[in-house]
Parts: C-alpha cells; sequence; structure tokens
C-alpha cells in the first residue's frame, strides 16, 4: 500500500485517563434504562453482561417506536414525504456518526450489520483485492472469533498466512514480538482495541505507528472499546475502525465500518444490489458513490436511527465522563473481588477497562452463573468467543462479570455477597 | 436455597461432582467417542469395553460444569453391566427425561439414580450439560464420530 504514511509523532496511544466524574449521577441514569427495574427469579436485576450486550435506554426505545408511528418509508428512493423524512434521519445519523468518532467525512462511514459483517466485508473487498499467495495478516491471541476467522477464510481461499502476536499470563500483548511478526509480505494487521474476555486496552496506536512505518494498513475492531473510551479515528489514524450499535446502549443489527476514503474508494463492492448502483443496464453496471457503494438493499433503517439516539443520548452524559465513572466501578470492583476466597482473575492488565474474568477454583464457571442468576445477577460464562484465549490460560471457560455505565458499586457488593451462595452449595 | 435451585443441584449430583465414579482411561476397551460442547467448551472423553453384547466396562474422562460431570459419573454407575440395547434405552429415556418429555412416573423410577437430573427441565440453557456425556456414550458404542456435540 503505497497510500500508508509514517506518523513521526511520538507515540501515546491516546489514553488520557479522566478521573473527573462530578455531575455523574448513576442514579438518574438508571431511570433512563426501563429494563433495570425488572426483577428475575424474584430479585432485582443485576446486569453484568454488558460485554455481551448493553441495554438500551428509554430514548432508543421510544425513536424507534416513534419512527414506525410516523416516520416509516424506504429510503433514498422515494419523492414522498415520508421517504424524504426517513433518509433525512438515517443520513443524519451517519453524520451523528461520523461526529462521534472523529471521521473526516460521511463517506467515510459504512452501515453494517455489526462488527463483524465490517470485518468480513473488509476481508472479502481489501482482502481480496490486496492479499495473495504467501502473503501475510496479522491478528492477536486475544482476538475474538469475529476477528479470526474472516482471515482464516481468505486466507485458506487466497494460501496466505495469519500470524499471531501473543499475549502473557496478564493478558496483554507481547509487543515486543510484533517487530519480529512484521515481514515485506505482511498486508495488513487487524487487532482488537479492547478484549471482550479480558478487558485489556491494547496499545493500538503504539501499533499503528509500527505498522505504517512499514507501510502496513491497520484494522482496529472497536466493538469493546467505543462504548468505554473517547475514540478518534484520525488520531489513531487507522485504515478501519468497526464497532456493533448494540454494544454502544444502540439496537442490535447494527454496527459501523469507518474506512479512510481513498482506501473504501479503491475497494471494490461488497454485496450487489439496489442503493449500492448508480446505473444498471445487462451490458454494464455502474456503481455508486461511498458510502453508498457499500450499502446494497433496503437497510437496518430504524436501527440505524436508534443507533444515533443512543449516540446522542452518550453524548449528552458525555464519553469521558462514563469513562471515569467507569474507572472508579473498575478499581472498586478489583479491590471487592480480590478477597472471594478461591477466586483467580483472568486478565490483569495494567491499562483495562471494567471487564472481570475470573474463575473459582474447582466451581466451573458455568454452575457459578445459574447460582447467581438466581440471586437476580446476570453474568457471561464460557469462552466468550475467544478460545484461543482460553486455551493460553488452559482452562476451558470463565465467568465473566461486564459493567457498564449504571452498574454500581452497591450492584458489586450484591454480587461478592451472592457468590457466598455458590459456596453453600458447593461446600 | 431456592427450590428450583435444589432440584438442580440435588445432593446426589453434588457428591458425584466432588468424587466422580468410573473417572480415568482404561487400558482395556473397544469403543471410543470424544463429546464437546462448542458453547462452553466442556468435553468428555467415553470408553468402553463391550463383550459379547454388554458393556462391561465404562470410564470417562475430561472438563466440565457439576451438572456434565455428575451425569458422566451416574451414567458410568449405571450403565456398567448392562446389555447394549438396555444403555441405548436409557439414552433415550434419559434424553426425554432433560427435555421434560418424560412424565410416566413408572419409567422415572425406573432410571433409578438418574432420576436427579429431572430438575435440568427446568434450565434450559443446562441440558446439554447433562446429555453431552449421553451423546458421547452413543456415538461411542456406534463407533460414529470421534468428536460429537450434544444437541438436547
Amino acid at each position: 500500500m503505497n497510500n500508508i504514511k509514517a506518523n513521526n509523532n511520538k507515540t501515546d496511544n491516546l489514553r488520557t485517563v479522566i478521573t473527573d466524574t462530578s455531575g455523574y449521577d448513576v442514579k438518574r441514569i438508571r431511570k433512563d434504562f426501563p429494563i433495570l427495574h425488572t426483577t428475575v427469579h424474584g430479585k432485582p436485576l443485576v446486569y453484568f453482561d454488558n460485554a455481551a450486550t448493553t441495554h438500551k435506554p428509554l430514548a432508543v426505545i421510544e425513536k424507534t417506536r416513534k419512527y414506525y408511528e410516523e416516520t416509516n418509508s424506504n429510503i433514498h428512493r422515494g419523492v414522498h414525504f415520508l421517504s424524504q423524512k426517513a433518509t433525512n434521519e438515517y443520513e443524519e445519523v451517519r453524520e451523528k456518526v461520523r461526529g462521534f468518532i472523529n471521521a473526516k467525512s460521511h463517506k467515510e462511514i459504512i452501515f453494517t450489520r455489526g462488527a463483524t459483517e465490517a470485518i468480513n466485508l473488509v476481508a472479502s473487498t481489501f482482502g481480496r483485492m490486496n492479499i495473495g499467495e504467501g502473503d501475510e495478516i496479522i491478528i492477536s491471541h486475544m482476538e475474538h472469533h469475529s476477528n479470526i476467522v474472516p482471515w482464516q477464510m481468505l486466507a485458506e481461499e487466497k494460501n496466505a498466512i495469519v500470524k499471531v502476536i501473543p499475549i502473557n499470563d496478564h493478558g496483554e500483548l507481547e509487543m515486543d514480538k510484533l517487530p519480529g511478526l512484521i515481514t515485506d509480505r505482511t498486508k495488513l494487521v487487524s487487532i482488537v482495541h479492547v478484549s471482550n474476555s479480558l478487558g485489556t486496552v491494547n496499545p493500538v496506536k503504539e501499533i499503528i505507528d509500527l505498522a505504517h512505518s512499514k507501510g502496513i494498513p491497520v484494522l482496529v475492531d472497536g466493538s469493546q472499546s467505543i462504548q468505554h473510551l473517547k475514540i478518534d479515528v484520525r488520531a489513531l489514524d487507522c485504515e478501519f475502525f468497526v464497532f456493533s450499535g448494540h454494544k454502544l446502549y444502540g439496537p442490535t443489527g447494527i454496527g459501523v465500518l469507518y474506512g479512510k476514503e481513498d482506501i473504501l474508494d479503491s475497494m471494490p463492492p461488497y454485496q450487489g444490489g439496489g442503493d449500492m448502483i448508480a446505473a444498471v443496464s445487462f451490458e454494464r453496471t455502474i456503481y455508486n458513490e461511498l458510502p453508498f457503494k457499500f450499502e446494497a438493499g433496503t437497510p437496518n433503517i430504524v436501527g440505524t436511527i436508534g443507533l444515533g439516539t443512543a449516540i446522542d443520548y452518550i453524548t449528552s452524559v458525555g464519553i469521558e465522563k462514563i469513562a471515569a465513572y467507569e474507572k472508579q466501578l473498575c478499581d472498586y470492583g478489583a479491590e471487592k473481588f480480590a478477597p472471594i476466597p478461591k477466586f483467580r482473575p483472568i486478565g490483569t492488565a495494567k491499562d483495562k477497562v471494567s471487564v472481570f474474568s475470573f474463575i473459582l477454583a474447582g466451581i466451573h464457571p458455568h454452575d457459578i452463573g445459574t447460582i447467581l442468576d438466581f440471586e437476580g445477577i446476570a453474568i457471561r460464562t464460557g469462552h466468550h468467543c475467544t478460545q484461543p484465549v482460553m486455551k493460553r490460560f488452559n482452562i476451558p471457560a470463565t465467568a465473566r462479570v461486564s459493567l457498564a455505565m449504571y452498574n454500581t458499586k452497591e450492584e458489586i457488593d450484591h454480587f461478592v455477597h451472592a457468590i457466598n451462595k455458590v459456596f453453600e452449595v458447593f461446600s | 436455597m431456592d427450590n428450583e435451585l435444589k432440584e438442580l443441584y440435588q445432593q446426589v449430583i453434588l457428591d458425584h461432582n466432588k468424587s466422580p465414579r468410573n473417572y480415568g482411561k482404561p487400558e482395556n476397551y473397544n469403543h471410543f467417542a470424544e463429546g464437546y460442547n462448542p458453547l462452553c467448551g466442556d468435553h468428555v472423553d467415553v470408553y468402553i469395553k463391550v463383550e459379547n453384547g454388554i458393556v462391561e466396562d465404562v470410564r470417562f474422562e475430561g472438563s466440565g460444569c457439576a451438572i456434565s460431570k455428575s451425569s458422566a459419573s451416574l451414567m458410568t454407575s449405571i450403565v456398567k453391566g448392562k446389555k447394549v440395547e438396555e444403555a441405548e434405552k436409557l439414552f433415550d429415556n434419559f434424553h426425554d427425561l432433560v427435555t421434560g418429555k418424560l412424565d410416566d412416573e413408572a419409567v422415572i423410577s425406573e432410571m433409578g439414580k438418574l432420576a436427579v437430573f429431572q430438575g435440568v427441565r427446568d434450565f434450559p440453557a443446562r441440558v446439554k450439560c447433562a446429555s453431552l456425556p449421553w451423546h458421547t456414550m452413543k456415538s461411542a458404542l456406534h463407533d460414529e464420530a470421534t468428536k460429537i456435540t450434544s444437541e438436547p
């Protein structure tokens, strides 16, 4: 890639940790999420499975309903009032997303079904075009399956090679190994920003700068960072950034692929169909311009509009305030969980978000999950779609607590208390 | 403890979880299968020695939750010494028991200690845990695939 420029500025990973939570009123925030006031098995819900999906604020729920009641129409085609209104609302969200991640142009924002589809899109188009026999793709040992399998599929098709950055016992990337993995055959680095099973925040800026110094483009999987950290794709300077809306307090079935305009422009379309064309004849089809080239068919209009409302909600609270509050929760959790008997944390990186994977010696995570469920506590148990991470730590599964902007210290206390029930059963 | 939870984690289950019977790879066996649940990463290896249509020996190895471990332990205890057809019939009954399709009390009581797994039917997410060792045993008896997954 000749359009990848090295950045000579000093790398700082753009990690300025803000600790000011003044004005952050978690009680008021909780009121905005109706589901938090339900009960499970007769106990108040304590939702600790936010890395799987987050709940939706009332504003998103109401906006979705309002769209169907007042706007519903197909976009980009109709001359009638409702179609125009729907198109405007849909395209306004593209602009909102652009602002939220500080992309340069709305043309760089492609709506997808989720982060998984966004990665598959890049693998199928950019990948097929630029990666050939003997070429190499670098990923890491802590990738979600969605950032492993698409590259393996491509590698199989093209006879290319997938290389893996190893991780240490804390669940951090072994960054000193990265330079040795890069060769003149390396065509892409695709790396997770924040690990869903370990909580590790990776030094993506450092990785991007290193890759760029060799002319290699970088895809950042932001599925677990977009809801916890301020994202600035221009400061990161990554070629691609992907995330899912439902982990950002928005609806399921909507996600985003950010790509630098010149690169997106150079890529062939992903799917063919309506909306992605400028003109069709049986002899020849002229593709539409960005971003529509990559949005064949009627998109998830209501999901997109819901995502826009979710972004408004987060912006009104402030992503930096959310990050500062979650950091407090993270520190509080680490302090409270450590004394739990038989507790072994999996993922103890220096820089991490509020995700706690753990095992209790002799008790299987599945049993922990079932017993906590009866205390109203929702946690995730299993391999979290990161089987190589499980293998790295030589465990079949973990129990995982993942916190969000609406969780509280009281809920952490309740969890610590409820863990005793697990020990009661398995005494 | 909540009653439903008590139904799931019965004393017999907790006991077999703590001290599983017939655990470990035997020296002699002529049937084998590896069972794997991709949802939770649980896996169980089942080794069987069949002679003259009788399950002479059956042992297991692997890692899993209390439900799957105790299920494997109780399964091996009960199937040992039975005819292959009887073992297969037990598979059918066990499958129906944990999926809530079996309510014939006479059949359930004939199943002896296996009846403790009736509580699993109220936990759809845990049915696969209980049935994994049984699917693996069935597969081993037929020497079908060497690696199978459990479907409730």
